[in-house]
């Protein structure tokens, strides 16, 4: 399933880019992610980081603190970019 | 009274306390690097520190731009004043604009409208590089009452303050970025000092160094995470104040190299000074400026209520350019001054002196450092396309 993909790619740019404080793996999709640790600096690399998996560009009306709070924000955005089912 | 007759009576009297209050004292404040207590002692009985506080609250239900307006009257006669006029604003604006929600809030700025409380800013830490967005000190719960201490190397006012507002983290296994905003009340604040403050220029502001210990109630934490408080609020109106308290100080600065042409051509019928030519490249630069402050003034104004632009990369953008603007236009101009001045500008003893001047103007450019304001912008201008 496409969103399998995405879900499974947040998480992995996530373990290499997101400098959190816990390991990305005991997070739930809805988890809050700045609670995990992630910082605004933190947060503009994790864009860039995804923008590059997913050969994308985040318009600027996604670049809100909000759409990067937890996985499942992360996906919903991702979606409307790569066209996919959520 | 209608918010433009009542803008126009808040500057005036602004004006009035600059001119009355803050300048005949503004060379003994520097000097001895006192609180300018006169001038605070004359605001408050004119009840200008609850501008902000809606009227409903028993406030002025003044705007964020009313309020600048009254920095920039002040920072003609008294950067210092101005600073910490300004200082406390961006509190008051921080939790009339996320604390109303919370019944402690609304009656404790019902109550700061009414006693005129002075609030005092402690985000700057030990161990964070100076990052307002990271805290080391958290909020600690013990039954029913909340605990923070916080080793901070700078708190203006500190120890002429009511109440201080501070960053914290949210709780002890929080992470550094998760933060929320604490006011201490004074009962339940303990200061020990742990560093001076005898720096180049706004002396009288008294940015001492402390290990502040609270105690209080969990109703004094404000329930909307810093982060939102901050970008919403906190950084924007410090931005526009801060800019506005420059503004007025080289708008200052101006005046005097203009007093001191004015007197040169005097001397001179008939043959426009030398000076005077400077003196147009200077006032030149003073019009940019203005433009570039109360630009950023109407995009906050214009943005106020809409949170998802003030949390856009794009205001960010914009305010952190403002602060490095302004804070770099502001030596600027007062060294131009200088120069149209000559030495009775270098002199402490003359009337077009500009010593003072140009220590408080140095001091902008490391209120939170143009190289971090711009280096965020670096980092934002990276995913930001501006489309």
């Amino acid at each position: 399933m496409m969103s399998d993909k995405i879900t499974d790619g947040i998480r992995g740019v996530l373990r290499d880019f997101g400098r959190l404080a816990v390991d990305v793996s005991t997070l739930a999709d809805q988890s809050n992610l700045y609670e995990a640790g992630l910082t605004s600096h933190g947060s503009v690399t994790l864009m860039l980081a995804l923008e590059d998996q997913f050969n994308v560009e985040f318009p600027d009306r996604m670049l809100r603190r909000e759409a990067f709070a937890s996985i499942a924000a992360i996906r919903t955005s991702l979606a409307q970019l790569v066209g996919a089912d959520v | 009274m209608s918010s433009v007759a009542a803008a126009g009576s808040l500057v005036e009297t602004a004006r009035r306390i600059s001119e009355a209050v803050a300048a005949p004292a503004a060379d003994a404040v520097d000097q001895s690097a006192r609180f300018p207590h006169e001038a605070m002692a004359a605001l408050r009985e004119e009840r200008m520190l609850g501008a902000l506080v809606p009227r409903a609250f028993g406030g002025l239900g003044a705007t964020v731009s009313e309020v600048a307006a009254c920095c920039a009257a002040l920072g003609r006669s008294c950067a210092s004043t101005a600073m910490i006029y300004a200082m406390h604003q961006i509190q008051v604006a921080c939790l009339v604009r996320h604390g109303l929600v919370s019944p402690y809030f609304r009656d404790y700025l019902a109550q700061l409208a009414q006693h005129e409380w002075l609030i005092a800013s402690a985000t700057s830490e030990h161990g964070v590089g100076g990052d307002l967005r990271r805290s080391v000190c958290a909020v600690e719960r013990n039954d029913s009452r909340i605990r923070v201490i916080k080793e901070a190397p700078v708190i203006s006012y500190g120890e002429e303050t009511d109440d201080i507002l501070l960053t914290a983290r949210r709780a002890s296994d929080a992470a550094p970025a998760d933060q929320v905003l604490v006011l201490a009340r004074k009962a339940g604040i303990r200061l020990t000092r742990t560093g001076a403050w005898d720096t180049l220029g706004m002396r009288g502001t008294r940015s001492l160094g402390f290990t502040l210990e609270v105690s209080g109630s969990p109703e004094q934490v404000v329930s909307v995470p810093f982060s939102d408080v901050a970008s919403q609020t906190m950084l924007p109106v410090a931005h526009v104040v801060w800019s506005a308290v420059w503004l007025g100080l080289a708008t200052d600065a101006v005046a005097r190299a203009r007093a001191f042409v004015r007197a040169e051509a005097r001397r001179t019928p008939g043959a426009v000074p030398p000076t005077a030519f400077r003196l147009a490249e200077t006032v030149a630069e003073l019009d940019s400026m203005k433009a570039t402050v109360h630009g950023g003034l109407a995009d906050f104004e214009q943005h106020r209520d809409d949170p998802e632009a003030l949390g856009g990369l794009g205001f960010a953008i914009r305010m952190n350019n403002l602060k490095a603007s302004a804070s770099r236009m502001a030596p600027e101009i007062v060294t131009r001054a200088l120069a149209v001045c000559g030495i009775s500008g270098y002199r402490c003893d003359s009337p077009y002196s500009l010593g003072r001047h140009l220590r408080d103007a140095h001091s902008a450019a490391l209120m939170i450092s143009n190289d971090r304001v711009l280096s965020a912008n670096a980092a934002m201008l990276l995913v930001h396309k501006d489309s």
